[in-house]
């Protein structure tokens, strides 16, 4: 100690000292400037980066969905509404383990695979973290409540409100409604992925597909600043979503009551047609299913099950459905006769039960054995619905005349109705036969064409169109679900017939139901009003030369289909409406009564109200 | 230049500097020290009010731990740089034996055991060394002519090396730097010869990639690798630096405001009111806010340096520099690692971030510092 004090040097060692202590204030300060550097490299050089990166951490663009438009019949009735849906969101940041959750709530409320690969979609697509993505839809009051309960040791789970669609008729408007359904994959390529942007569903089928543009609205925003833990803090600017059109239709949910209900246990179409304005007051289509369930996605079993159903509940027998029309298409070939000059109102033949076509030994038969005997003019061909007369005048007409007329009345096209899907069924011609079959028209085509069968086909729309333009004497007026004008339009065009055409088919027509040898008298008791209409029968099985039709022994899917068009009143026809009754034999024992029940509730619920003041109705 | 004349030189400057002893002398104060230091403390609890989001209870409670640091700092100046040499071992030892206590009965936080509770009172003794290594360390040497000789040398690692060995054990590598930065700031001074330095620099780089795979613990690696590559784990141990930066860089020249940091006032920003409350700053002032911060902390070591220049003591002239270093090494440390040059270690910025420990410490230091600044000639 005492030696190293005797050697201390008090300036040297200052000396040492302050070189030292200066060297590192030169260091400081070099190291002082490198901070400064990198502060100013963050603050001023990348600036706007920085800027972008912390507008991006804080705010929020969040898509408002429009409220989709409602849709009410006629008189006001709701017929496809928009209710509060609970959903089970999540929010991946905040979950921690995903997995684990995924399996927690899988084991509390139950989530399909199905589900989660819709939701992991989904996360895919997602725009910016800590947005929550649906996992399952609609949760029930029991599975709101056990979230409740666990939601504190389930991070990152969300229980939000949407929105959706509620079909209240259910089975009964299936088909002309359809439904929405999640977007699927194809879907978001082809939807606008602005538009669709906090918008779950689409419109699948039916009216729901048909004006998706109309009833989407368009989206709204608002600009949102949120915290880090994605918590909205407020609200800095917003753009209102517009919500949806409503949809205004024609239809009346108790005629539509009525005419699904009067179609119960069978298999069969119904369309009820306001004659004044082409508006469709009914069409049903039998079985229904209740697109209810596929709003939130319909389960793969449930699908399946309506999917292979032999009834084919899903398949829209009144668009889709194309069928012979048979016999009710001869008051239109009777105009066509008439109108063509072919025949005038005098003309009679003599119906052996069979016609024949020169230099051929084939027989065409009526479908009454031993035929309707002498003087039988057009009106008894009608009433009767005797085939032979219209073999005959068929025959002299040529198919061009019968294809001209078959055309005008609406066969082989598309009636334009405002649905998605429509078929065009066939009206055969020279032309049609030869681009289609590659063959030449044989006069036996004719005399098939002539009575409704053959190549023809017609779906039940095409039929109460016929029958509109039958009851209008000749005004074509595209059929409408959507009443887009209050006022009634002019048509489109219009059939030129003679007046005393039009009274001698309507007279015939009339008798087909009112006559005593009406096919359809069947349903005439108690009426105090004048129903025309005309029965048919579609075969379903070819027969055979000679071979006599037993009903006994062919099996129920085997047998005639029953048709029956009709309007009233005769006087002042203001509704037409076509029946259809897969395998129900004859027209007049299982699709007419259907028709008469429709007639008869629309006769009630509309006495003798103008059709302007009846479709005035709004909610 | 003999030296006579250089003690004579240094005499009259003295007085020419000092004339009588002013009233802050007579307190063992230094008042520009003094006035950089409130002028520091008024910056961060104006920073603390925003960075707590507008919190009362953190501007009162950090307004408490300035009244205690000043207070300690007010009492260490009082005692004579004699008194601290003479009895320099004593802080040493007693915090070296506190040390070994944590390690044995110490409480644990966040999977680290740092805290020692004595008569229900919780402090960390790591603290203690901070102040203490360079006490012992600055006697030690000043004792010893200088350049310290090899056995000396040999001596002084030993001091220093043994509280960090015990602090990197908890573990809190973070400290342990610290702690030996500060112990090696005094033989640097001291005149640790250039030989001596060169083979540290040789055996430090030797060493670093066994301390890689022997000493590090995994998320200390992770911390390491994060400073070079936030994004790989944004949402982890990158999201601090990610959102710091975030918060720094949109600051800009001028800042978004007082207050109106959107990264920090919508909790982006973690720890905005502790170890990362520079990015506030940074955010709601801008460079400007930084650049004047840094100018004050600047003064303070500039002022420092001149107290440690015109000590009277070879002790005493140790101590205070290797404080001074040791403040410099927070500032840099801090800075550094909330902008991203720097691995995340849990180092305040001295004298703003909330926490009277750090706080407490630091106006220890500072306390030796004054009491060194107002140091009457030694009789040799």
């Amino acid at each position: 100690m005492n030696e190293d004090r005797a050697i201390k040097n008090p300036q040297l060692e200052y000396r040492l000292y302050a070189g030292r202590l200066l060297f590192t204030l030169l260091v400081v300060l070099i190291m002082a400037g490198v901070l400064m550097w990198r502060y100013y490299h963050l603050q001023v050089v990348r600036h706007e980066e920085f800027v972008t990166l912390s507008d991006r951490n804080r705010l929020l663009v969040e898509p408002l969905p429009p409220t989709r438009g409602l849709i009410y019949d006629r008189n006001g009735v709701l017929l496809a509404d928009n209710r509060p849906s609970f959903n089970l969101s999540i929010v991946k940041e905040r979950a921690g383990d995903l997995d684990a959750l995924l399996m927690e709530l899988d084991r509390l409320v139950g989530v399909s695979e199905a589900e989660k690969e819709r939701f992991f979609k989904q996360l895919a697509r997602r725009r910016r973290p800590f947005e929550a993505v649906p996992l399952r839809l609609n949760l029930n009051e029991r599975e709101q409540g056990i979230l409740a309960v666990n939601e504190h040791r389930l991070p990152g789970m969300e229980v939000t409100v949407q929105l959706l669609r509620y079909y209240p008729f259910a089975d009964e408007l299936a088909h002309v409604l359809g439904y929405v359904g999640r977007i699927n994959d194809q879907e978001i390529q082809e939807l606008d992925p602005v538009r669709y942007s906090g918008t779950l569903v689409v419109g699948k089928t039916g009216l729901e597909k048909y004006y998706e543009d109309e009833l989407l609205g368009e989206v709204g925003y608002q600009t949102v600043e949120t915290n880090a833990r994605g918590r909205v803090m407020r609200q800095l600017d917003r753009t209102d979503p517009q919500p949806g059109k409503d949809l205004h239709l024609y239809l009346d949910s108790r005629l539509q009551h009525v005419a699904y209900e009067s179609l119960a246990g069978e298999r069969g179409a119904v369309v009820a047609i306001e004659v004044a304005t082409g508006g469709v007051l009914a069409m049903a289509s039998a079985p229904s299913f209740d697109p209810n369930e596929f709003v939130t996605g319909i389960g793969v079993d449930s699908y399946n099950t309506l999917l292979n159903s032999p009834d084919r509940p899903l398949f829209d027998r009144v668009l889709q459905g194309q069928y012979p029309p048979g016999s009710t298409v001869k008051p239109v070939f009777g105009i066509a006769a008439l109108q063509s000059g072919t025949i005038s109102q005098d003309f009679r033949i003599f119906d052996p039960g069979f016609y024949r076509l020169k230099g051929d030994k084939r027989k065409y038969r009526d479908w009454k054995k031993g035929g309707h005997g002498s003087q039988i003019y057009l009106s008894d061909a009608i009433i009767q619905s005797c085939d032979t007369f219209f073999y005959d005048v068929g025959v002299r007409m040529t198919v061009d005349v019968l294809s001209l007329y078959g055309t005008r009345f609406g066969l082989g096209q598309k009636t334009g109705l405002d649905m998605p899907s429509e078929r065009a069924g066939i009206m055969p011609s020279r032309a049609w036969k030869r681009a289609a079959k590659g063959l030449a028209w044989y006069p036996g085509d004719t005399v098939n064409t002539s009575i409704g069968q053959g190549f023809t086909l017609a779906t039940p729309m095409q039929l109460a169109v016929l029958s509109s333009r039958l009851a209008s004497r000749g005004e074509i007026r595209p059929p409408q679900l959507v009443r887009k004008q209050e006022n009634i339009q002019p048509p489109a065009g219009i059939i030129k017939v003679a007046d005393s055409h039009w009274n001698y088919v309507h007279h015939a027509m009339q008798e087909v139901v009112h006559g005593l040898r009406g096919t359809a008298k069947g349903i005439n008791k108690g009426l105090n009003y004048h129903i025309a209409g005309k029965t048919g029968t579609a075969q379903v099985i070819g027969i055979k030369q000679d071979e006599e039709y037993d009903a006994e022994l062919v099996s129920k899917r085997n047998r005639d289909h029953a048709l029956f068009v009709a309007f009233a009143p005769v006087e002042n026809p203001r509704i037409a409406v076509s029946v259809i009754v897969e395998n129900g034999e004859h027209g007049s024992s299982t699709a007419a009564p259907v028709a008469r029940k429709l007639i008869d509730a629309y006769m009630e619920y509309y006495p003798e109200t103008s059709i302007v003041e009846s479709t005035h109705g709004t909610r | 230049m003999g030296q006579g004349d250089f003690v004579r030189r240094m005499d009259s400057g003295g007085a020419a500097i000092y004339g009588e002893p002013s009233q802050w002398q007579k307190v063992h104060l230094d008042l520009p020290l003094l006035l950089l230091l409130a002028l520091l403390a008024g910056v961060g609890l104006f920073v603390l009010f925003s960075g707590s989001g507008q919190s009362n209870f953190y501007v009162e409670h950090q307004l408490i731990n300035y009244a205690v640091g000043f207070t300690v700092m007010l009492i260490l100046a009082q005692v004579p740089p004699r008194l601290l040499d003479r009895w320099a071992f004593l802080p040493y030892c007693g915090g070296v034996v506190l040390l070994v206590g944590v390690l044995v009965f110490g409480i644990g936080a966040k999977g680290a055991q740092r805290w020692l509770e004595i008569a229900g009172f919780r402090f960390q003794p790591s603290e203690i060394l901070k102040a203490a290594v360079p006490l012992m360390l600055a006697s030690y040497l000043g004792s010893h002519s200088l350049p310290p000789r090899f056995k000396h040398v040999l001596f002084a690692l030993v001091f220093i090396a043994i509280p960090p060995v015990l602090v990197i054990l908890q573990p809190d590598l973070g400290t342990a730097i610290l702690i030996a930065a500060s112990g090696f700031f005094v033989l640097f001074l001291a005149g640790l010869p250039k030989r001596y330095l060169l083979f540290a620099g040789v055996a430090a780089t030797a060493v670093l990639p066994l301390m890689w795979y022997y000493v590090l613990h995994d998320y200390q690696r992770q911390r390491i690798l994060t400073m070079f590559n936030p994004e790989a784990d944004k949402l982890g141990a990158g999201w601090n630096i990610i959102q710091s930066t975030i918060a720094i860089g949109s600051g800009g020249l001028h800042g978004k405001g007082w207050m109106l940091g959107t990264q920090s006032q919508l909790d982006f920003l973690p720890e905005s009111h502790t170890d990362f409350i520079i990015a506030v700053l940074a955010e709601e002032f801008g460079l400007f806010g930084v650049m004047l911060l840094m100018a004050l902390y600047l003064l303070i070591i500039v002022r420092c340096i001149i107290i440690c220049l015109r000590a009277q003591s070879m002790f005493g002239r140790l101590l205070a520099g290797s404080i001074t270093l040791t403040f410099f090494v927070y500032v840099f440390v801090n800075m550094g690692m909330v902008s991203g040059i720097l691995p995340v270690v849990g180092v305040p910025l001295p004298l703003v971030s909330y926490g009277g420990t750090s706080i407490v410490t630091l106006m220890l230091g500072f306390g030796m510092l004054m009491s060194v600044s107002t140091e009457k000639k030694r009789s040799i």
